[in-house]
C-alpha cells in the first residue's frame, strides 16, 4: 500500500482524474461501461479505481468476481479491495460495507445521504491515475451526496450513458442539465445496447432503436464518444465475473470499448 | 423505521420512536418538545385525506422492481391499455417516476400540460376511460431536470394522490421508479388509510443479477411490512 502524503482522511490529492458514470435512466449500462472502461484503461497500462455508490444495484464486485470481501480501514481510511494482483485495479462499493448480504436496502433520502458522504470522503486511494465513480439512475439525494463530497477535491466531468431510443436519450437530456446546474462538465455521451449482431448470421439488427446516442450529442453541443454493441459475450462475461477484453480481444465490441477509453483519456489528458 | 430528519442531532431516535424526544440525543434539539408530546408521532393527516379521495378508486396496484430498465414503465403503459380495452373500465394510470418519467413518452402525452380546477389537478386523458398523471406534465421542457431530495419528491407524491381529480376508477396503476426508496416508502404509507391491493414486480431473466441485487424481492417485501 502507498504512503498516503495527505494528512486528511480518504485525501483523493494522490488521483490524477475522477470522472463520474452517470444517466437519467436505469439499466442503460452504467455499471457494465464503468467496468468496461476501467478493465480498457487498465489494460493499456493506467493505474484505475472504481467508486460504487449505488446502494440499490451494486453490481460491479460481481462483473470483477470480487463477490464480498472483507474491508479494512487503515489510518487513512477504508482500504479499497483490488481486483488483481498487480493491484492496478481498485475497487469500493458500497455493498461491501453493508453487513448482511441479504439486508432489505430500504431507506429514504437522508439515510443514504449520510451514507454516501462517508463512504465517498473515506476511501484511501493511494495513487490512481483515474477514479471512475459509477452512479445510480436519475438525479436525486445519492448524485447530489456524491457531487458535495468530491467538490472538495476535482471532478475533472461526467460521461452520460444512453441506450438508442427515446424513451432513454429523454432521461439522459434531463441528466445533462443535471451537469450543467451543478456545473459538471460533460466529457462525452456513450449509447449502450447500440445493436445486436446476430453470431448465426452476422446481421445487425437495432433492437433498441438506432442513433439517438449521436442525436443527443448534436442536440444537446456534447462529444459522441461512442457506441457499443448489444453482445451476449459481453453479457455473459459480466454474469460470470469474466475480463471481457482479455477473453475476447478481436470482437468488434473489444475495438468500441478501446476506442471509447483512448477517447476519454486524451480528452483528460489535454 | 424511524424517521430521522436531515438535520436532526448524531444519535436521533427517530421521530416516530418511542424515544422520540427522551433519549440522550435529543437534549438541545429544537423539535425536543414536538418529539416527547407524541405529535411528530402522529400519522400524517394527508394519510386519512387520501384514504378519502380514494373511495372513488376500486384498485391500486403498484408496479415495481429493484433493478432499473427492466420494462416497469412500459408494462405500466401496456397494463393500463388493455385494462382500458373494455370500454366499460376506467383506468388511471400514476407516475410517480419523480426524476425520470417515462409514461408521458410512452403514451403518446408529451407536452400535455396539467390543468387545475375547483376540484383539483384535472388528469390527461388518452382515451376517454384512461387518465394519466406525471411530473412530466408539469414540466415546461424535455430538457429540466428534476433535481430534488427525498422529502419533496414525497410532497409530490402525497400531492399526486390527494390533489388529482381521478373521479371514478376501477384500476389504479402506480408506475415506480427503480429501486426501494423514497418514493416507494411513500407510496405505500400515503396509500395505507386507502389500502393497496398488491403489486406487480418486474424482472428479467438474468437470474444472478436479480437474486443478488440488494433491492430485490426481499426489499420490495419489506416495503410492505414496515
Amino acid at each position: 500500500m502507498t504512503n498516503m502524503d495527505s494528512s486528511e482522511p480518504g485525501s483523493l490529492d494522490q488521483v490524477k482524474h475522477v470522472v463520474l458514470v452517470l444517466s437519467g435512466k436505469g439499466g442503460v449500462g452504467k455499471s457494465t461501461i464503468t467496468t468496461e472502461l476501467a478493465l480498457a484503461l487498465r489494460h493499456s497500462g493506467h493505474k484505475v479505481g472504481i467508486l460504487d455508490v449505488d446502494l440499490c444495484g451494486p453490481s460491479i464486485p460481481r462483473m470483477l468476481s470480487v463477490g464480498k470481501p472483507e474491508v479494512h480501514q487503515c489510518d487513512a481510511g477504508w482500504v479499497p479491495v483490488y481486483a488483481d494482483p498487480q493491484q492496478q485495479l481498485a475497487l469500493m462499493s458500497i455493498g461491501f460495507l453493508m453487513e448482511d448480504p441479504d439486508e432489505a436496502v430500504v431507506w429514504r433520502g437522508p439515510k443514504k445521504t449520510a451514507l454516501i458522504g462517508q463512504f465517498v470522503s473515506d476511501v484511501a486511494w493511494g495513487e490512481l491515475d483515474v477514479l471512475l465513480v459509477d452512479t445510480p439512475p436519475g438525479t436525486s439525494d445519492e448524485h447530489l451526496a456524491v457531487l458535495e463530497n468530491l467538490r472538495k477535491h476535482k471532478v475533472d466531468g461526467a460521461v452520460l450513458v444512453t441506450t438508442p431510443q427515446a424513451v432513454s436519450t429523454g432521461d439522459v437530456r434531463r441528466e445533462i442539465t443535471f451537469c450543467k446546474k451543478t456545473d459538471v462538465k460533460i466529457l462525452g455521451i456513450v449509447e449502450n445496447m447500440s445493436g445486436f449482431v446476430c453470431p448465426h448470421c452476422s446481421e445487425c439488427s437495432n433492437i433498441f432503436s438506432k442513433g439517438g446516442g449521436e442525436e443527443l450529442a448534436k442536440l444537446t453541443g456534447s462529444v459522441f464518444l461512442g457506441s457499443v454493441p448489444l453482445d451476449p459475450l459481453l453479457t455473459a462475461s459480466l454474469e460470470e465475473g469474466r475480463d471481457f477484453l482479455q477473453a475476447f480481444p478481436q470482437s468488434s465490441t473489444y475495438t468500441a470499448i478501446s476506442d471509447i477509453a483512448k477517447t476519454l483519456l486524451s480528452s483528460l489528458e489535454s | 423505521m424511524a424517521d430521522v430528519p436531515s438535520d436532526a442531532p448524531e444519535h436521533c431516535p427517530g421521530t416516530s420512536s418511542d424515544q422520540a424526544g427522551k433519549s440522550s440525543a435529543c437534549q438541545g434539539c429544537p423539535n425536543q418538545n414536538i418529539c416527547a408530546s407524541g405529535a411528530a408521532k402522529a400519522p400524517d393527516p394527508a394519510i386519512e385525506e387520501i384514504r378519502q379521495k380514494m373511495t372513488s378508486v376500486k384498485h391500486k396496484i403498484l408496479v415495481l422492481s429493484g433493478k432499473g430498465g427492466v420494462g416497469k414503465s412500459t408494462f405500466s403503459a401496456h397494463l393500463s391499455h388493455a385494462l382500458a380495452s373494455d370500454d366499460s373500465t376506467e383506468v388511471a394510470l400514476l407516475d410517480v417516476d419523480i426524476c425520470g418519467p417515462s409514461i408521458p413518452k410512452m403514451m403518446g402525452l408529451e407536452g400535455e400540460q396539467v390543468h387545475q380546477s375547483g376540484s383539483g389537478w384535472s388528469p390527461v386523458y388518452v382515451e376517454d376511460n384512461l387518465a394519466v398523471m406525471s411530473i412530466g406534465f408539469l414540466l415546461s421542457s424535455p430538457d429540466d431536470a428534476v433535481i430534488w431530495r427525498g422529502p419533496k419528491k414525497n410532497g409530490m407524491i402525497k400531492q399526486f394522490l390527494r390533489d388529482v381529480d381521478w373521479g371514478e376508477v376501477d384500476y389504479l396503476i402506480v408506475d415506480t421508479p427503480p429501486g426501494t426508496s423514497d418514493e416507494h416508502l411513500s407510496i405505500v404509507q400515503y396509500l395505507s388509510g386507502a389500502g393497496i391491493d398488491g403489486a406487480v414486480i418486474i424482472t428479467t431473466p438474468q437470474v444472478k443479477t436479480q437474486n443478488t441485487h440488494p433491492c430485490s424481492i426481499k426489499s420490495i417485501f419489506h416495503i410492505f411490512v414496515t
